[in-house]
């Protein structure tokens, strides 16, 4: 658990945003994160995330379906317990393809929802603070973490310039927990006004 | 980046009316959030009803075996795998909405995309009943799978059709279901931080994984949806290509066809796009979401049915052709006797497989019946009649007569139970729906939110440059300092 502190620009449109990331960036100011709507190409890049390695975990996932399928299919009927079906080798591998196939697929895809699940911290009852319940509707939330060396009310009004329409100081809670979403909010809040 | 950003002009906006993402919310949510209506009331409960009614046949079926199904020594199949292959074709036209035209970057399809995945997962459930329940001793089911068994171990025999379909159906199922949940995960999200209501917070917020809309997850997400596609892809082609090896490795005359493959296929997307049809045409009206689901999407529709219809007329022409051209006696008559010829005892269903499936989408060659919305719905109705005969046709008219006259058998009609089934399998798949269409956006919001901008009447020609360097070199210049 870390209660952060956060300068915190709302914004109302991607194209005012996307630029905004850029310039704020360019000032050396610390992205914690972006909250937007709808997923916006090209944002990632612009925060300098690294690209997701999701695919290769899919093709490793994908290719273990294989082997699997491929692997048990012959011990099962060439070493296990052969039998004659129609006189046809023992060792048949294009009737195997099928089951191949969709075991490839299987493990890919239900490995790769796993991963995704995992790596972004997703599953039921878990809750996370993200800092505007408009940011699943309309609005595009930018968090600029404070560090020691951050003036907050400089970082306010540079986030005002550069089009933010509304713009706060806010304690938030960055790592997930097992909460309700019909439960009070502000436990961590809390413990953040004590702390400081 | 401005040749990136060029757009036919031809092209029609995708979402009607001038809209802002909040409108698109406010739009998508409100019949998730406003009381059901009487309309939907009366359609639940008579799903319900049906469910009910299908439960008691299955039940009878169970306790007295499938003996209380009008089977007899050549016709085993009957209605029960009719009813499976029509509802599996039907379970076709979601993930082939959502994972080709993807790929294929149809923007069209964000309008339609959720209702059809929540309509194939909802069909395929319906159609896996039919095997199972087919089992007869259903308690046993379970053998299908390759466990360590006390049998031998025995495993299950890998070289069968019927088995690559367990695996087939099973893994469709699957990953139409993590496709469609994963897409689902944001639009849960803005139901969950709109909820006024207690109970509608702690659902949403479970159902929501805890989704926040973080730059990094819209990147996975991105990355998931587009590889889960990729996979999809020939994924939906198996499925159909698997169910038609049933039929296809068998020797009996009217089966044994090399065709079978792509011709179900076609079949599947045609029976497939006339069901997102007869949904969509209704769920637009009641919800009023004719701004998302535009006659657009209908025209367009259209022309897929159009186009598969002419593709399975083809097959159609070619199996004759084959029959004739084999010049085996036992494929003659199939073909020309048991099927074409009008006077043998089903002849009818083939006429009305050829009336339905080929002659009446022809009709679509015209724009002003494609968008016309009562012609729509018939038409979608009639397919999924003419798409139900031909699967009638394919069991029943190929074995019923069997090589020897004695093992003719008498004509075959279902009795109550296996009807009652049927009818139950159209009351678990239309409950589903109408649960689906209360309690989801039945609209995908953050994709087509993302698709507002360039077709959106409102936002159209209103893309400014707003970059003055290009998002790749910043990136470059500015480095990975904020890693995952």
């Amino acid at each position: 658990m870390a209660v952060k502190k956060f300068v915190v620009g709302n914004f109302d449109d991607e194209t005012v945003l996307f630029p905004a990331v850029k310039k704020v960036r360019r000032a050396g100011y610390k992205i914690h994160d972006v909250f937007t709507p709808f997923p916006i190409h090209g944002l990632d890049k612009a925060m300098g995330l690294r690209d997701t390695s999701l695919h290769t975990a899919g093709f490793i996932y994908g290719i273990s379906g294989t082997a699997t399928a491929v692997g048990f299919i012959t011990w099962a009927l060439t070493v296990d317990w052969q039998l004659n079906f129609g006189g046809k080798p023992f060792f048949s591998l294009p009737a195997w393809i099928p089951v191949t196939f969709e075991l490839t697929v299987l493990f890919a895809a239900v490995g790769m929802v796993l991963t995704f699940c995992y790596l972004c911290q997703l599953a039921p009852f878990v809750k996370k603070d993200h800092f505007n319940p408009r940011s699943t509707d309309d609005t595009f939330v930018m968090a600029l973490e404070c560090t020691d060396k951050t003036n907050e009310t400089e970082a306010m009004s540079f986030l005002e310039t550069i089009g933010a329409k509304e713009v706060k100081v806010e304690y938030k809670e960055t790592e997930w927990w097992i909460g309700r979403y019909d439960k009070d909010k502000k436990l961590f809040h809390k413990e953040t006004k004590n702390n400081h | 980046m401005a040749l990136l950003r060029y757009e036919s002009q031809v092209r029609p906006p995708l979402v009607d009316g001038s809209k802002d993402y909040h409108q698109v919310t406010e739009d998508i949510c409100r019949p998730v959030e406003a009381n059901p209506s009487k309309l939907w009331w009366i359609g639940f409960l008579v799903s319900v009803a049906l469910l009910i009614f299908g439960i008691i046949s299955v039940t009878m079926e169970v306790i007295y075996g499938t003996g209380q199904w009008n089977l007899n020594k050549t016709v085993g199949w009957g209605w029960d795998i009719t009813n499976f292959v029509w509802w599996v074709g039907i379970g076709h036209a979601g993930t082939l909405i959502s994972a080709i035209l993807l790929l294929f970057r149809q923007g069209w399809r964000t309008g339609v995309n959720r209702a059809a995945e929540a309509m194939t997962i909802f069909a395929v459930m319906c159609a896996g009943q039919f095997p199972i329940w087919h089992m007869g001793r259903v308690w046993n089911a379970f053998f299908v799978l390759p466990y360590p068994n006390t049998r031998g171990p025995l495993w299950v025999n890998f070289n069968s059709p019927l088995l690559w379909d367990v695996f087939a159906i099973s893994t469709y199922f699957t990953v139409s279901l993590l496709f469609w949940y994963s897409g689902l995960l944001p639009d849960l999200a803005t139901l969950r931080d709109r909820a006024k209501v207690k109970w509608r917070k702690a659902f949403y917020g479970v159902a929501a994984f805890g989704w926040t809309g973080s730059t990094k997850h819209w990147q996975r997400h991105e990355a998931l949806s587009l590889v889960l596609a990729g996979l999809s892809t020939p994924l939906v082609l198996s499925v159909h290509t698997i169910v038609s090896f049933d039929f296809a490795t068998s020797i009996v005359p009217g089966w044994h066809t090399t065709i079978f493959p792509p011709y179900f296929v076609a079949g599947a997307i045609f029976s497939g796009f006339a069901m997102v049809q007869t949904l969509l045409v209704v769920t637009r009206k009641v919800l009023g979401l004719e701004d998302y689901i535009t006659i657009e999407h209908i025209d367009v529709m259209n022309k897929v049915i159009v186009l598969t219809g002419s593709i399975v007329g083809i097959a159609y022409l070619t199996e004759l052709f084959m029959a004739w051209y084999s010049a085996v006696g036992y494929e003659e008559f199939a073909f020309f006797e048991n099927r074409l010829n009008l006077s043998s005892p089903y002849g009818w269903s083939y006429w009305i497989m050829m009336g339905c499936n080929v002659l009446s989408p022809q009709i679509f060659w015209f724009k002003k019946m494609r968008r016309n919305l009562f012609v729509t719905f018939f038409m979608s109705i009639l397919v999924n009649i003419g798409m139900w005969f031909e699967r009638f046709v394919i069991i029943v008219t190929s074995v019923y007569r069997d090589y020897l006259p004695s093992a003719w058998s008498t004509y075959y009609t279902p009795t109550i139970w296996e009807v009652g089934f049927y009818l139950g399998t159209f009351g678990l798949f239309f409950t589903c729906y109408f649960l689906f269409s209360k309690f989801f956006p039945v609209i995908a919001l953050a994709e087509i939110k993302h698709i507002l901008k360039k077709n959106g009447e409102n936002f159209k020609d209103n893309m400014d440059e707003v970059e003055e360097e290009s998002t790749e070199e910043f990136g470059e210049k500015h480095g990975h300092d904020h890693g995952a």
